[in-house]
């Protein structure tokens, strides 16, 4: 049995096929989703999305955060940004990173909203700068 | 009656001008596919969007502090309409239509007593209103030179939306736009994007059995304002594609008018011709009979 994942961003639909497992890059933490997973919807922090055929990850993508549906069949991850991992540029990144750290600074605390955004962006740009850094997926 | 050098001019003028509404017509019929194919593209995550929303929006039916983008503010005193239109005209009533649509829709609230803030996404709706509803227009956007809206762009836009909707300075907000029936029709629709369209209590009874991280309401409060980005993207890409479709529509019947103004005035440049040549020749047989 196999899980259908869909990777979606809001300009297309990068990915639609057939994978034996993902792992997916929850708020709570890091999710192992093989087919047969209960539903769930769970909203993504930024990280790495690695999929898994054969006991090898033959891709990884880099999001930025975003939300995902899982069904016992299907697991859907809806992108804010997306990116293959072998394409980050790392002078992108750290720049990101940098401006990120300055608006968190810059953030007004007693805006909770504002606040919450702000270190949703510093995480999401140091998992950028940190997925740089790992190491790609091996294709066969 | 217009003498030959007359008729002749004319007749080029309008060639010219053909050659460039018949141009102009493919030029739109192939940005038309490319927005068609945009608008396509998007629409996966969209409708998943959709889906995952009903699915939480439906247990929040009866919370009294549900997200406020869903279930409104309680009030219905200011509305703000969202108007969009395209940043080019040329495209028959594309523009005006929604402008019309606009205007009505602000009588209407303002004969029941409401207030009506307008946002012109679009040079085209924004210069269109600006003369009659100048004091109404609280914001406007627009993506002259732009070849193709980014979702960056829709979400700036829904960024500036929220903002303004948690400072109180309006209650509601319906985006109008033309939606994209086919090629031939397109009509101005209206949709209300804060509040979302609320559950009702037949939902309710159902409630979703998905299990949420980190929990419904944080939940929500991520992916409403997202929702309403993908909505006025959807909108925009509905907006691109329309009116590039009124434009074709429109420069192909201009080709079709400008080739029968040829037609008919060729047919009085001939005539005018041959009343020449007849009454030189008139001249020269009755000047030979006098010889």
């Amino acid at each position: 049995m196999s899980l259908a994942l869909e990777i979606v961003s809001p300009e297309r639909l990068l990915l639609a096929r057939d994978v034996d497992m993902v792992v997916i890059p929850g708020t709570e933490g890091d999710l192992g989703i093989l087919p047969g997973h209960s539903k769930l919807v769970t909203s993504l922090r930024g990280g790495l999305v690695d999929i898994y055929e054969s006991g090898k990850i033959t891709d990884r993508f880099f999001v930025t955060g975003g939300f995902a549906e899982v069904t016992e069949s299907r697991c859907s991850v809806l992108a804010d940004e997306i990116i293959r991992q072998a394409d980050i540029n790392v002078t992108v990144a750290q720049a990101k990173l940098a401006e990120a750290k300055a608006a968190f600074e810059a953030v007004d605390t007693n805006d909770a909203d504002a606040y919450r955004e702000a270190s949703d962006k510093l995480i999401s740009a140091q998992a950028m700068v940190d997925s740089a850094a790992a190491s790609p997926a091996q294709a066969d | 009656m217009p003498s030959l050098k007359t008729l002749r001019n004319r007749i080029n003028s309008v060639k010219s001008t053909q050659k460039i509404t018949s141009a102009m017509k493919m030029v739109a019929a192939a940005k038309l596919r490319r927005a068609q194919a945009q608008a396509e593209a998007s629409r996966p995550y969209a409708v998943r969007m959709a889906e995952m929303l009903a699915a939480l929006a439906a247990s929040e039916a009866g919370n009294p502090n549900a997200n406020k983008l869903l279930v409104g503010n309680g009030k219905s005193q200011t509305h703000l309409l969202v108007a969009v239109t395209a940043d080019r005209g040329l495209a028959g009533a594309f523009n005006a239509n929604i402008a019309k649509l606009t205007r009505q829709k602000a009588a209407q609230l303002q004969a029941e007593g409401k207030a009506v803030k307008i946002f012109a996404l679009g040079r085209k709706g924004n210069d269109s209103l600006r003369r009659d509803l100048r004091a109404n227009i609280s914001g406007t956007k627009n993506f002259v030179g732009k070849k193709v809206v980014t979702f960056a762009d829709a979400e700036e836009v829904a960024q500036e939306i929220v903002r303004g909707f948690k400072a109180g300075e309006y209650d509601t907000v319906t985006l109008l736009f033309n939606r994209f029936h086919n090629v031939m029709s397109q009509k101005p629709f209206e949709q209300p994007l804060i509040p979302a369209a609320a559950p009702t209590a037949n939902d309710n009874a159902m409630e979703h059995n998905y299990e949420v991280e980190p929990d419904d309401g944080t939940l929500l409060d991520r992916l409403l304002p997202r929702n309403l980005a993908v909505q006025i993207y959807a909108a925009l890409l509905e907006n691109a594609a329309g009116f590039y479709a009124a434009q074709m529509t429109a420069m192909d019947s201009a080709t079709r008018n400008a080739g029968q103004m040829i037609k008919r005035l060729t047919l009085d440049y001939n005539r005018a011709r041959q009343a020449n040549i007849t009454k030189e020749l008139i001249e020269i047989i009755s000047g030979a009979e006098a010889v």
